[in-house]
């Protein structure tokens, strides 16, 4: 067995690593993995800056050329624009009608709450190809795929639900108390939502908009499936103009993949200012003492 | 019984006016994931010749398009499997508090944002033959000629990997992380090693979250894509059934196969979780001490 625990000895701080044979094996796998991650990264990043680049070790010369080839032969400018529209359109709506459902269900029980979960559980663990596809052909029977609107529609599936998700557990830790409270002072539901709830739940709010934000603009079947020429988003313009290789050069299809990894790097960060990660599932208790 | 009596009755089991609060929600989900999956079904029984099993005996009666289930599980199953069972000592050794263990998480994050595309794209820079994992692997004399690790069956393995062991590893850390530390501590108050807790203590109370770890891993894999046709052989070895499905709605256009072909993957897809939460139901079910 290569697992090592630490010995229960209440440790006063942050305990040091401690190396043994098991840990130095399970920290070289991780050490392998990212410094493969870190070159794949790398390969990326230094091709879109290359000038030539063929059998060697680094590219012959450097440039930005091929930012401005990009940009320009890809019309990212556009693309950019269709990517925010569709990635904010998508947040919005599905905080305005994820929030308010699952405010019920994290809180109240009815019958048939477990049927209204699960329809609310499918979409997340459906793979998106099998539904993306009789959506697509379903949005497309009523004129709205190929549009702006056919993207936002297909993109909504996956994320309300995990606005469902991400938002239960916030909104368990809210005292029902204060909501007790503030319907004896006589008020009504959606002033318990507007001014209540609503103040309290921010970061939450906030948590499940950066995450959906960075799963829409990553998203690629979905909005693939149902996207027009004009209503792309960045991974969708990036897969094209990869499996039309032989047309573009190479280097430029890496510097707008560069651009769209920048651009989602900087969306986790601030998502990884407002949430833990690991808290998703369980709220940890890391201090037993 | 008059209208208000109703009214007392229904609040008495639960129903009332906050319950409209679902409505817009519910509204999305059913018309945007019940109403076109169950279309889909329906036309998948209309093909345009053969019945109304038309579609899917063409789906089956054709090898090269059968073999498409057998592949995509070939890559999926060992990939979930390999991201689950290398998570779990990693997270089990990283659960407590260490110096820059919030950096490390983040930088494991990484993997999830640059998507599968990116991901194929520096698969193919950094392992194609020139790329600097052959180089390197050569200018170590470990081997003498570029080995071939993309656009095989292994580009796609190593794509699901990256994509899929952040997730999984973030996952069981939380898992474990909900596991109340002071029951390992009680065991080995009464004398148990290390190797007993794990089996004994841990491992059980972390088989439910295992179990959902595995399905979700495995649903990204299963619905592999893009990786498949760029860093792998999407005629061949990686012609998995996403692709398939894929070429019969939107290259083909036969919409009644295409659904045929996603309502295949739905139900192979549902399969496999259902195996697995069976066999996780089997184990104990209950309270793992966080809340979870």
């Amino acid at each position: 067995m290569t697992l090592v625990s630490e010995k229960p000895t209440s440790a006063p701080a942050r305990r040091r690593l401690v190396a043994s044979p098991g840990s130095w094996l399970i920290w070289g796998a991780v050490a392998f993995f990212l410094v493969n991650l870190a070159g794949l990264i790398a390969a990326v990043v230094v091709n879109s800056f290359g000038s030539r680049w063929f059998d060697t070790w680094l590219p012959s010369g450097w440039t930005t050329e091929w930012y401005a080839t990009a940009w320009t032969e890809f019309g990212l400018l556009n693309v950019m624009v269709v990517t925010l529209e569709v990635a904010l359109l998508v947040v919005g709506i599905s905080v305005l009608v994820g929030v308010p459902a699952s405010y019920v269900l994290a809180r109240r029980s009815f019958p048939g709450r477990r049927l209204v979960y699960l329809l609310f559980l499918l979409p997340i663990l459906m793979p998106p190809i099998t539904y993306g596809i009789p959506l697509a052909t379903v949005l497309y029977k009523y004129g709205f795929a190929g549009h702006l609107t056919g993207v936002v529609l297909a993109n909504l599936v996956p994320s309300i639900p995990f606005v469902i998700l991400t938002m239960t557990p916030f909104i368990e830790q809210i005292d029902p108390a204060i909501e007790r409270a503030a319907r004896m002072c006589g008020a009504k539901t959606w002033q318990i939502f507007l001014r209540i709830l609503a103040p309290l739940l921010v970061p939450g709010i906030l948590a499940a908009s950066i995450l959906v934000l960075v799963r829409t603009v990553g998203m690629f079947e979905l909005t693939f499936l149902a996207a027009g020429p004009d209503s792309q988003t960045l991974v969708v313009a990036l897969y094209y103009s990869m499996s039309a290789a032989g047309i573009r050069a190479q280097q430029s299809v890496d510097a707008m993949a560069v651009l769209y990894t920048s651009s989602m790097l900087v969306l986790l960060v601030t998502a990884l200012r407002f949430v833990n990660p690991t808290q998703l599932v369980a709220r940890v208790k890391e201090d037993p003492d | 019984m008059t209208r208000v009596a109703l009214r007392h009755r229904l609040a008495e089991r639960g129903v009332d006016r906050q319950l409209w609060l679902l409505v817009p929600g519910l509204a999305c989900v059913l018309a945007l994931f019940v109403y076109p999956f169950a279309y889909g079904i329906g036309l998948s029984f209309q093909p345009a010749e053969g019945g109304v099993l038309g579609a899917y005996r063409t789906f089956f009666a054709d090898a090269y398009q059968r073999d498409t289930i057998a592949t995509t599980l070939g890559l999926s199953l060992p990939a979930a499997i390999l991201n689950v069972a290398a998570s779990v000592p990693i997270a089990y050794r990283m659960r407590g508090r260490f110096r820059g263990k919030r950096l490390l998480t983040t930088i494991l994050v990484v993997p999830i944002t640059l998507g599968t595309v990116l991901t194929a794209e520096g698969l193919l820079n950094y392992l194609g033959p020139a790329g600097w994992f052959n180089r390197t692997l050569m200018a170590l004399h470990v081997i003498d000629e570029p080995v071939r690790l993309t656009n095989n069956y292994w580009g796609v393995f190593f794509s699901l990997v990256i994509t899929g062991f952040p997730f999984a590893f973030l996952l069981i850390l939380s898992y474990l992380s909900g596991i109340d530390p002071t029951l390992e501590r009680a065991a080995a108050t009464l004398g148990a090693g290390r190797r007993q807790r794990f089996q004994r203590i841990t491992l059980p109370l972390l088989a439910p979250g295992l179990a959902t770890t595995f399905c979700l891993t495995f649903v990204l894999a299963f619905s592999v894509f893009p990786s498949a046709v760029l860093v792998g052989d999407p005629a061949g070895t990686t012609r998995v059934i996403s692709i398939a499905a894929y070429h019969a709605a939107y290259e083909v256009y036969d919409y009644p196969l295409g659904s045929a072909i996603a309502v295949v993957m739905g139900v192979v897809e549902l399969l496999v979780v259902a195996v697995v939460l069976g066999l996780r139901s089997l184990l104990y079910t209950g309270s793992t001490g966080g809340k979870g």
